[in-house]
């Protein structure tokens, strides 16, 4: 999030799209209701009516997997209709910039495309330099290859009729959406959205939450009270597991993974230190060699850096290891072992059957849970023959996470210490400690038998993770903020001079250093654990202490710690005007206070006085970015239907699907797009009463009483055309799998018109499988398809084709 | 008039379930064996071991469809029929604590007739459990009231939907919300206000939510008088 949970009441309107925010976030709904009791508007648009649309003032259907016609016939609506907030797009966003002669875009493809490759060349859509290397403007936005004009002419397409036409979405509360939400671009009002999974997982995930980044800069609604764009997270910990590098593509802090391509750690800093001519640019990225630097010494402390970073792993060049991937080359037997940690794969991605199958190809496979669950018992689940499977499987039992002291980092992107509970059951344990005791056991091996590739083992700083034998949170916390490894003097700007003893903890990033004297293991936390004393845990702070002002606006910053430099709302600086003004005086997040020369509320974005600098540091050129020339399928989100799709053709080009999408070699027969065999859209979500695949929820008895079975929501009109009864049992099938559900029936989803016919969308939760209980079905994604986000890989679970007749 | 008082406001609640769940959890009630009846409301009805239990309705008003969410307990009625129907002061069976207003089901109940203890509840509430012939239903979770705490379902509830306090503070709460809700719901009402401890405020029509959310035979139905009248029917068959 860009914001955090109890900005939700600063709102003037909360458009909740790609979510299911009341029954998903059951808590954030508080918040949804202070804006609401404030007179803020609350609409929700959504394949199916559901508990959030029931408390909004606005629900509004829309097919699913069509959202990027929806969200740009709402930015052709606000430059038809002249809506925009012209300071704010004239000051902070990059319309103004001139793209190179190079772009162009036609007929659904942008320039560069190579169709072999399935790629574009990102070069053609650089901006236009002058002959100092800086980005050529025009501030009157008049030039047809400003970025301005560009977006003009991109979404001229995206009319209310052809919109309606794709979405299904009736025209009347189509553009009583488009104006509701429109009205925050007043410089006083706020409009926010909350979007989760029914955004990210499609081939076009990325590009759903740029379309309405880019609405949110035309509006003005970025960096201010009660605005933003609001990921609600699904797991508790996914944004901690996030900015800590559990994706294979980054490292802690965002710093890009290494390829193979980078041997040397100069090739690797290049890599990434972005260069921007633009004197007004902060350009954070540049120090991003700093923190790469600190990284390495994090684990590295007794080598130089250049050293460890060379004992770092590394991608090949092109290399995607994303989860689709993972499980693609599991299945054709590339690699051997497999740890399934606090997971459930065989159940939680895409196509079981072929996640299923490949489990069978591994020659072992630890999973560390706290239940059996369908991937630790995937060899004697449906269709296997546990006879025939060599995978030799260890379950390690690991303690629950209310029994374990340590930090997680919620939405918005608050760091919150939790202190243990009970003690842990029998000879379970805190996933920390089972890590710790793995990994000396393996560098007792590799000290042992030395090993192809000992020195990364042997020369790990473990030192930091506990006392030999238990790991310890406080140790961790305090490497993942980063200490001095030397004394460094720093000079004042008063003269003095300060020095930091070899082992003083760092107060904040931008006191890292290049040179090897400081380490950090995750420079966006650098901050959150700035002394050596318990005391100075800054995760573990409670206090409601705040200014009148922060009051105001719900922000409490004594309260957690929030990443980075405990900065409550980011791109603040975008809510103020060039002499430090606020935009919306009555809820500020920045006021300049001119007489003592400093900011006061939140913590500003970058340093300096009002209009000193651009608001979006992270951005290269500090801009915010209508035009976004770094994703991989185009600077401009463009409508393409899913992979799976009802429909041969749409209103917008020629070009029916995401040419870039993630797909593998032998599946696409396995697909279907239109064929009457498989004629209903489908799709995936979640219900109050149960936790991602269940894995926690569906052994607990209270909670298996609320939600008992797998189930189908239809219309009452698909129940009628298929004869089926409420309540009845139902199969759903398509060439990858078939699964029983209960239907229920229910007016809260209804046929769509789109393209002239009737389209059904029917849906079903995840979070079932065959393991227990026994009737309660098995696993949703036996049906979904292993496609995936170009950007992200992220699988496309929420629109794909089925059918349904009755059992 | 004294003591305690719940105030449930259903424009905020978005069925979370959280109180029903609380509600098993404080009391240790087992799970009852479920299945997927084409209905997210689970279990099907109140029971000897479910005494909080939301209700889902699907309706049209107006020609906008609404999906109604009732999270049902015993209403703690100020003069309570089932208490009376028991034999009031002359018996233990029912406790009416005066200080609370709490109506308590003790394990004596199981001497009483079932059939007069439910036929006297307005709302349905009682339920025998078939072993025990013991009768259950929610008590304001009158342990944890007297220790200070809030009763478990308000306690957990995340949206404010569910509020408890003195009976003199709710009403006021009540009559905010009330004020509040009728911008939008112009028909919102305070179910059965001056009647019962449990006071819930409906955006809509009460019969739409559940045939028993209110007692519809009016005020004089909450006399002694009248009840005395109608001991000897069961009173339930008025309202259905």
């Amino acid at each position: 999030m860009t914001n955090h949970w109890i900005d939700f009441k600063n709102s003037d309107c909360i458009l909740i799209m790609g979510s299911n925010a009341a029954e998903n976030h059951p808590i954030c709904w508080k918040w949804v209701l202070k804006a609401q009791e404030s007179g803020g508007k609350v609409i929700h648009v959504d394949p199916r009516f559901t508990r959030t649309s029931a408390r909004s003032d606005m629900y509004v259907p829309l097919r699913s997997g069509s959202d990027i016609g929806f969200l740009g016939g709402m930015i052709k609506y606000i430059l038809d209709n002249k809506l925009i907030n012209k300071e704010y797009v004239d000051l902070y966003t990059n319309a103004a910039f001139l793209v190179s002669k190079d772009f162009d875009f036609k007929d659904g493809l942008f320039s560069g495309y190579d169709a072999a490759a399935k790629k574009y060349d990102k070069a053609k859509w650089a901006y236009e330099l002058d002959e100092n290397g800086a980005i050529k403007t025009d501030p009157t936005l008049k030039d047809p290859r400003c970025v301005f004009q560009l977006l003009k002419k991109h979404y001229s397409r995206y009319d209310v009729k052809n919109v309606v036409k794709i979405t299904g979405t009736p025209e009347k509360q189509l553009l009583a959406v488009y104006k509701t939400y429109a009205a925050t671009a007043a410089p006083d009002k706020a409009g926010t959205v909350l979007y989760a999974m029914g955004w990210t997982q499609h081939t076009v995930g990325v590009q759903n939450i740029r379309a309405m980044s880019i609405i949110q800069l035309l509006l003005g609604n970025m960096g201010v009270a009660g605005g933003g764009v609001n990921a609600l997270r699904g797991e508790s910990n996914v944004q901690g597991s996030t900015d800590q590098g559990l994706l294979f593509h980054i490292l802690p802090g965002y710093l890009p993974t290494p390829r193979a391509t980078q041997p040397a750690f100069e090739d690797y800093k290049k890599a990434i230190t972005p260069v921007s001519k633009d004197p007004k640019s902060l350009n954070w990225k540049k120090n991003q060699p700093k923190y790469a630097v600190s990284l390495v010494k994090s684990m590295y402390k007794d080598v130089e850096a250049d050293k460890g970073y060379e004992w770092l792993p590394k991608l090949d060049a092109g290399q995607d290891a994303s989860w689709l991937t993972l499980f693609d080359k599991m299945l054709a037997g590339t690699f051997k072992g497999f740890f399934a940690w606090g997971m459930n794969p065989a159940a939680s991605g895409a196509n079981s059957n072929k996640t299923r199958e490949a489990l069978t190809k591994l020659d072992w496979m630890v999973n560390v849970n706290i239940f059996d669950n369908e991937t630790a018992s995937f060899w004697r689940g449906p269709g296997m023959d546990p006879a025939k499977i060599k995978t030799e499987v260890f379950v390690l039992p690991c303690c629950v996470s209310v029994e374990k002291e340590g930090s997680i980092s919620n939405s918005g992107r608050w760091m919150q210490w939790r202190y243990a509970g009970p003690t842990p059951m029998g000879e379970t344990k805190p996933d920390g400690d089972i890590i710790y005791e793995l990994f000396m056991k393996i560098r007792e091996l590799y000290q042992k038998e030395k090993g192809a590739f000992p020195d990364p083992i042997l020369g790990l700083n473990v030192d930091d993770w506990g006392d030999g034998h238990v790991f310890d949170p406080h140790k961790v916390a305090r490497l993942i903020n980063g200490y001095y490894l030397k004394d460094v003097t720093v000079k004042n700007p008063d003269g003095t001079e300060t020095v930091f003893k070899a082992g003083t903890q760092v107060a904040a990033f931008p006191a890292l250093k290049d040179d090897g004297s400081t380490c950090s293991g995750n420079w966006l936390y650098c901050g959150s654990y700035s002394g050596p004393d318990k005391k100075d845990n800054k995760a573990a702070k409670r206090s409601t202490e705040q200014t009148p002002e922060q009051a105001k606006v719900g922000m409490f910053p004594n309260w957690s710690w929030a990443w980075p430099v405990n900065r409550r709302i980011i791109y603040n600086r975008a809510s103020v005007d060039q002499a430090g003004k606020p935009f919306a005086p009555q809820k500020p997040v920045l006021a300049w206070d001119e007489a003592g020369k400093k900011w006061l509320i939140d913590i500003v974005d970058g340093a300096g006085n009002p209009g000193a600098i651009h608001p979006f540091i992270m951005q290269v050129h500090g801009q915010g970015a209508l035009f976004g020339p770094g994703l991989n399928d185009g600077p401009f989100p463009e409508y393409y239907e899913p992979l799976e799709c009802p429909v041969t053709s749409h209103p917008f080009s020629k070009q029916l699907q995401n040419p870039t999408a993630m797909t593998f070699a032998g599946e696409e027969a396995k697909r279907t797009v239109c064929d009457p065999r498989y004629p209903f859209v489908c799709t995936t979500y979640r219900v109050t009463e149960h936790w991602q695949t269940g894995v926690l929820t569906r052994w607990l008895p209270w909670l298996i009483e609320a939600e008992p079975q797998m189930f189908c929501e239809m219309s009452e009109e698909l129940a009628k055309l298929r004869g089926i009864k409420n309540g009845e049992k139902v199969i759903l099938d398509n060439p990858r799998g078939n699964l029983w559900a209960i239907a229920i029936v229910t007016k809260r989803f209804k046929p769509f018109q789109v393209m002239g016919n009737t389209v059904h969308v029917v849906g079903i939760p995840w979070h079932y499988g065959w393991v227990f209980p026994k009737d309660g079905g098995d696993a949703a994604n036996l049906l979904t398809p292993s496609v995936g986000d170009p950007n992200t890989g992220i699988p496309e679970t929420k629109a794909f084709m089925v059918n349904v007749k009755k059992a | 008039m004294k003591g305690k008082t719940f105030f449930i406001d259903l424009t905020k609640c978005t069925a979370c379930r959280g109180c029903q769940i609380a509600c098993k959890q404080w009391k240790k009630l087992p799970a009852e064996k479920t299945r997927n009846m084409g209905s997210h409301q689970n279990p099907q009805d109140l029971s000897a071991i479910t005494l909080k239990l939301v209700r889902f309705q699907e309706v049209e008003v107006d020609k906008t469809l609404q999906w109604l969410f009732f999270p049902e307990q015993c209403r703690h009625c100020v003069d309570p029929y089932c208490w009376e129907a028991a034999g009031g002061d002359s018996q233990d069976a029912i406790v009416h604590d005066k200080e609370t207003g709490a109506v308590l089901f003790t394990k004596k109940t199981a001497e009483l007739d079932y059939d007069m203890i439910r036929g006297a509840c307005p709302f349905d509430i009682p339920r025998m459990d078939e072993a025990t012939k013991v009768i259950s239903k929610c008590d304001m979770c009158n342990d944890r009231v007297q220790n200070g705490l809030k009763p478990a379902c308000v306690q957990t509830c995340p949206t404010g939907t569910m509020n408890f306090g003195d009976r003199e503070d709710m009403l006021k709460l009540a009559e905010e919300g009330l004020a509040k809700a009728k911008v939008k719901y112009p028909k919102a009402m305070l179910v059965n206000v001056k009647e019962v401890r449990v006071i819930f405020l409906a955006p809509f029509d009460p019969k739409l939510y559940h045939k028993t959310m209110m007692a519809e035979a009016g005020p004089q139905m909450f006399t002694r008088q009248s009840l005395f009248a109608q001991l000897f029917k069961p009173a339930r068959a008025m309202f259905t």
